[in-house]
């Protein structure tokens, strides 16, 4: 899960991570107000879930009332562009107000937390080159970004601290200020079970003392459900609606820009292994859908409810392997579906495994025009082709 | 001849509830010996024939199980890995979907150093056709004892792949799921390694996903120690960048972890990869000229 750069910076202030002080603004007015509470200048920052936002205009200072009041203004209701949001940008609907931080004499560095998948353990990430994308420093100068990796049974010692400070080439005078930063953002990363946290830049101020500038905070999805004050953060706007609305079935959806062939599947690696072929067969998949192992027939009909939301399908490729999930069952859900919900487009199936035959008679007998296929190529060049004809 | 399970195994199941008891007994009905099961709280009783014990390190001292099964739901999987280590079972597959990530790595950290091998989390488990033992969730009726290896990080798509085999009458000799998420134990190139030492395997198929380099390591090894014919596919080749595609670990995230690479590293290394999940078996037929 994601979640704004205000509510991750409030989550590492709370382990003592020393961040600018500021407030969230949902309207103008609020804005102006926050700005007079904190003291001019101030920086607006937009917020959404996507990085990239300064060079995209979502970031400014303001230096007066009258200044945040426009700039307020015009962020509020934006459509923000970045690299990060892809061409239909994301609206803005909150805005951080905050302190400005004096850049005179400042350094930007970058330091990180994650989980490095190889090791199974995680590992600290430090830069001594911030405020650029970590993947440009690291395409551009891979020795520049050190690592530490923590033993889960210690945790991350001081003198791991002192290594990265020491490279990230901080005075000895502020090594104790240093160390202790790097462990709160551990402790945090530890404490709140992040897959990720990203302080991009980390300010070394003129006086020597650090500050997170920016923030990043993502949360492992399979630990949520012992952070229910954790759930509170997620900002639905920032998702797609048929996603959040997948979500709630307990399906797996993600929509794809573009795409025109619908396909419900069930596993997460065959779903995305009959996108491949959609593709390969000349068509472009609509969304990734994973009904899951045992789906059941209400499930199959909410999965349908979620494919057909999307305008842009043409046709819908279902492609089943029946292990837990019997076929008769698939094809219940099915004929339910398309009688309940008028489907307008063609639809063809792909069933294998248990109970393949009955489901096959249940289909040809509901008197609806499916097509059927026996295997994935056949299923993905008679779908791209009714998709085409759709058009 | 199989890698890991077999005729010797005597499978413990951890988490008898509704899920852990409806594939314990799957498990028995394809063969394998299932000699109870481990819920806290109901030793000395029984469910559909089953005995139940109230720790690992009991069911281990009255039945001899050397291999477990956990079903336990999230929040006490990795205490379930760990409490099977310590009571010396010697390989633990992890069924359990949804295991956070810093529990899988004080888990892995427990197995450091421990005779345990772990398979999984989130994965359908492994099988052994020839030797009728199936451990896990995987539909058995598919398979066919041979000698193909299979290692993948997905369920049904393994499926896939071994009906295909199986159809054109190219059996397996095991077929191992490794899951689906961030942390695992047996990753990639550990199965290779075991395929590539059981004689009863003459070609391997390697399924991988986005995410992660478990697949770049895999081909390296294949590379330098590989002589039998490897057959790779990788899912995803289609899929967006900074998306978690269901599996915890199918994110391409910064750049890294596309299809792409992995297809041409492990093109590289000589695999004989497909582009089409639908080619896998064909493909198997073709390099053992069947």
């Amino acid at each position: 899960m994601k979640i704004h750069e205000y509510q991750g910076k409030a989550v590492l202030s709370s382990f003592g991570v020393p961040v600018p002080r500021g407030k969230v603004a949902y309207t103008v007015a609020e804005a102006v107000e926050n700005a007079k509470e904190l003291g001019l200048p101030v920086v607006v920052k937009a917020q959404i879930h996507a990085g990239g936002r300064g060079k995209a205009g979502g970031v400014k200072l303001a230096r007066t009332a009258d200044e945040v009041e426009t700039v307020a203004k015009t962020m509020l209701g934006m459509v923000l562009r970045t690299h990060q949001t892809g061409p239909e940008g994301r609206v803005v609907r909150r805005l951080l107000i905050e302190q400005g931080i004096d850049l005179e004499g400042a350094r930007e560095m970058y330091l990180a937390a994650v989980v490095d998948r190889a090791k199974g353990a995680p590992v600290i990430m430090a830069s001594a080159q911030g405020g650029v994308e970590i993947e440009e420093v690291a395409a551009r100068d891979p020795g520049a970004i050190l690592k530490e990796t923590i033993e889960p049974a210690v945790g991350f010692q001081p003198f791991q601290a002192r290594k990265l400070a020491f490279g990230l080439g901080i005075p000895a005078a502020q090594l104790a200020r240093a160390s202790a930063f790097m462990q709160a953002v551990y402790r945090a990363f530890e404490a709140v079970d992040a897959s990720m946290v990203e302080i991009n830049p980390l300010l070394a101020l003129r006086d020597g003392s650090l500050i997170a500038l920016d923030a990043k905070v993502n949360f492992d999805d399979n630990a949520l459900y012992r952070h229910p004050e954790l759930k509170e953060l997620r900002d639905f706007d920032e998702e797609d609606p048929l996603e959040v609305e997948a979500s709630k079935h307990s399906l797996n959806y993600i929509k794809l820009e573009g795409g025109t062939v619908g396909c419900m599947v069930n596993g997460a690696g065959l779903a995305m292994a009959t996108m491949d072929i959609i593709k390969l067969a000349g068509g472009s998949p609509a969304n990734f859908l994973d009904v899951g192992g045992g789906a059941s027939a209400e499930q199959i009909k909410n999965a349908f409810r979620i494919l057909l939301g999307d305008r842009e399908v043409k046709a819908v490729l279902i492609n089943i392997f029946g292990g837990i999930l019997r076929c008769d069952v698939l094809a219940e859900g099915v004929i339910a579906a398309v009688r309940d919900l008028g489907v307008g487009v063609p639809v063809v199936i792909r069933m294998k495994g248990n109970n393949e035959d009955k489901g096959k008679a249940m289909l040809r007998d509901s008197g609806l025009n499916f097509t059927t296929a026996d295997d994935m190529t056949e299923a993905a060049q008679k779908v791209v082709a009714a998709a085409g004809a759709g058009q | 001849m199989s890698v890991l399970v077999g005729r010797e195994t005597r499978l413990l199941v951890q988490g008898m509830g509704k899920h852990g008891t409806f594939h314990a007994m799957g498990c028995r009905e394809y063969g394998t010996t299932v000699v109870g099961g481990v819920t806290p709280g109901k030793g000395g009783t029984t469910v559909e024939g089953f005995p139940l014990f109230d720790s690992v390190t009991e069911a281990v001292r009255k039945t001899g199980a050397n291999v477990s099964v956990v079903f336990v739901p999230p929040p006490g999987a990795a205490d379930a890995i760990m409490e099977a280590a310590d009571a010396g079972i010697t390989l633990v597959v992890a069924i359990t979907e949804g295991v956070p990530t810093l529990d899988m790595v004080k888990a892995s950290a427990f197995l450091e150093g421990r005779k345990t091998r772990l398979i999984g989390p989130n994965c359908p488990g492994i099988i052994s056709p020839a030797e009728k033992c199936k451990v896990g969730i995987m539909p058995g009726h598919i398979h066919k004892g041979g000698g193909v290896g299979v290692v993948s990080r997905s369920g049904t798509l393994t499926y896939e792949a071994v009906h295909q085999l199986t159809t054109l009458g190219i059996g397996q000799s095991t077929c191992i799921g490794i899951g689906g998420d961030p942390i695992i134990g047996t990753r990639h190139v550990d199965a290779l390694k075991l395929f590539n030492e059981d004689p009863g395997t003459e070609a391997i198929v390697m399924i991988g996903e986005i995410g992660g380099t478990d697949e770049e390591e895999a081909a390296a090894y294949v590379r330098q120690q590989v002589k039998k014919p490897v057959v790779g596919f990788i899912a995803g080749q289609t899929a967006p960048p900074g998306r978690r595609m269901g599996h915890a670990g199918a994110i391409i995230s910064g750049g890294k972890g596309t299809a792409e690479e992995k297809m041409k590293a492990m093109a590289d290394a000589g695999v004989h990869v497909v582009r089409s999940p639908a080619d896998i078996g064909a493909t198997v037929a073709r390099v053992l000229k069947r």
